[in-house]
């Protein structure tokens, strides 16, 4: 298709070359694929691994990503400079690509988890999932679903976050699921990056002024109670401790002296989130995005 | 021209001086059936380029006569390393730094508390005086560098 323009008149028009197909504007419909992100993959559960009890796991680990993926984002253009609102968005955008295959894993493995929509609903099984469950169906840990604070809060929430997952990917890396050792292998690069952006951001606090590392410590005080509930979830007490000790050590900053948050499920803000998160979906259950 | 030739020219939407070939997302393409099937990988989870590669996949080879399907594949995982030596110069032609080799690892992941050093040059003066702003970039792929030398700033790809 050569579409050849010469309105001189019109100084945009050159910009839109002569393919239609790059924009949003020139997409047919018939080509319109599901956006499923396993499209094609091999979902079938190996033999010995209960297809409900990977769901569940996959549900758990991708509402974790999702969670805080939604808190991250919500630092976009509120963060110290640039740079650092370019990052957050980056790692947010990471950790919904992780929720995106893992939801999408759950309902492939056990299709019973993804709630019932209107007959006729386009909306596919990860959306489903992310919008149109409520919060109690959530299994994210409460670290994740916690207001964010300041910039010091952010940083060591997200040290704990990426330390405690990045240890459990590379270990589901060996998962009898091939599906989700994939998504594990992929997952372990990001997290990596993301380990080392808060661990680089928390020593620069600690070290910085009097200010930052009063920030700081205050924000790791506010969230080590989630910590307990974070690695136990995550089966990684061993592996985040000797990390955590070393980012600690490099700081000058000792393990802070509160215990374990007690109880389990939600907090409210979970259910405030999801409200502003969900209301668009569920307010157009059969819409086309 | 045959069916891979299409896909293999169809271009990355957020890097366009890259194909997919030589990007390395590009994984398979074969006949089953009356269709041609292309595989591809993602770069990263959230990429959020995938979407318009399979739109722009299976329009190019409709038009070239092709009914096309788009099949997903994430294992192995993308690498950097994948990128080809045209790509490569594609992307210093263009302003970009290339990726040095992906880190490898055989036990647990390095915590890495400085600055990732970097062998990179300055894709338009060549100075190594180069410094990272951040290792985030416009798109989930690059890092921001800036330039020391002629101070202009420059996207790296990240090694990954």
């Amino acid at each position: 298709m050569t579409a050849t323009v010469t309105d001189h008149d019109n100084a945009y028009a050159d910009l839109l070359g002569s393919d239609d197909a790059h924009w949003a504007f020139g997409h047919l419909p018939e080509i319109q694929q599901g956006e499923d992100p396993l499209a094609g993959v091999d979902t079938t559960v190996p033999a010995g691994l209960d297809p409900a009890g990977l769901a569940a796991y996959c549900l758990f680990l991708g509402d974790d990503a999702l969670v805080m993926s939604h808190r991250l984002s919500e630092w976009c253009s509120n963060a110290p400079d640039l740079e650092d609102d370019i990052a957050l968005a980056n790692i947010a955008l990471d950790l919904l690509g992780q929720a995106r295959l893992l939801l999408s894993r759950a309902a492939a493995a056990d299709p019973s988890v993804v709630p019932a929509l209107p007959e006729g609903s386009p909306v596919p099984a990860e959306d489903a999932l992310a919008f149109f469950r409520e919060a109690r169906d959530f299994r994210n840990v409460r670290l994740v679903e916690v207001p964010h604070g300041d910039f010091g809060h952010l940083v060591a929430r997200l040290l704990l976050f990426a330390t405690a997952r990045l240890a459990a990917f590379e270990r589901l890396t060996a998962h009898a699921d091939p599906v989700l050792s994939a998504i594990a292998a992929k997952g372990v690069k990001e997290l990596a990056y993301h380990r080392d952006y808060a661990a680089r951001w928390f020593v620069t606090l600690a070290q910085g002024t009097d200010e930052s590392r009063r920030r700081l410590l205050a924000g790791l005080t506010e969230v080590w109670p989630l910590q307990a509930e974070l690695v136990a979830t995550y089966d990684v007490a061993a592996e985040t401790g000797v990390v955590l000790d070393e980012v600690l050590a490099a700081a000058g900053v000792d393990r802070p002296a509160v215990g374990p948050m007690s109880g389990h499920g939600h907090t409210e803000a979970l259910s405030r989130m999801l409200a502003e998160m969900q209301v668009v979906a569920r307010a157009h259950p059969l819409g086309t995005w | 021209m045959n069916a891979y030739a299409v896909a293999a020219a169809v271009t990355d939407p957020e890097m366009p001086m890259l194909t997919l070939e030589d990007l390395g997302v590009l994984r398979d393409v074969r006949a089953e059936g009356s269709e041609v099937v292309v595989t591809i990988t993602p770069t990263y989870s959230g990429c959020p380029a995938m979407a318009t590669m399979r739109d722009d996949l299976v329009h190019r080879l409709s038009e070239a006569g092709y009914a096309a399907r788009v099949r997903v594949s994430l294992t192995p995982a993308w690498s950097s390393d994948w990128i080809t030596e045209r790509g490569r110069a594609a992307l210093r032609a263009h302003g970009l730094s290339a990726p040095g080799p992906a880190p490898r690892h055989d036990g647990p992941v390095a915590l890495n508390l400085l600055p990732t050093r970097r062998d990179a040059t300055c894709p338009r003066c060549g100075s190594a005086q180069v410094e990272l702003t951040s290792e985030f970039g416009p798109t989930a792929c690059t890092a921001l560098y800036r330039c020391t030398g002629c101070l202009e700033p420059f996207e790296h790809v990240k090694e990954h």
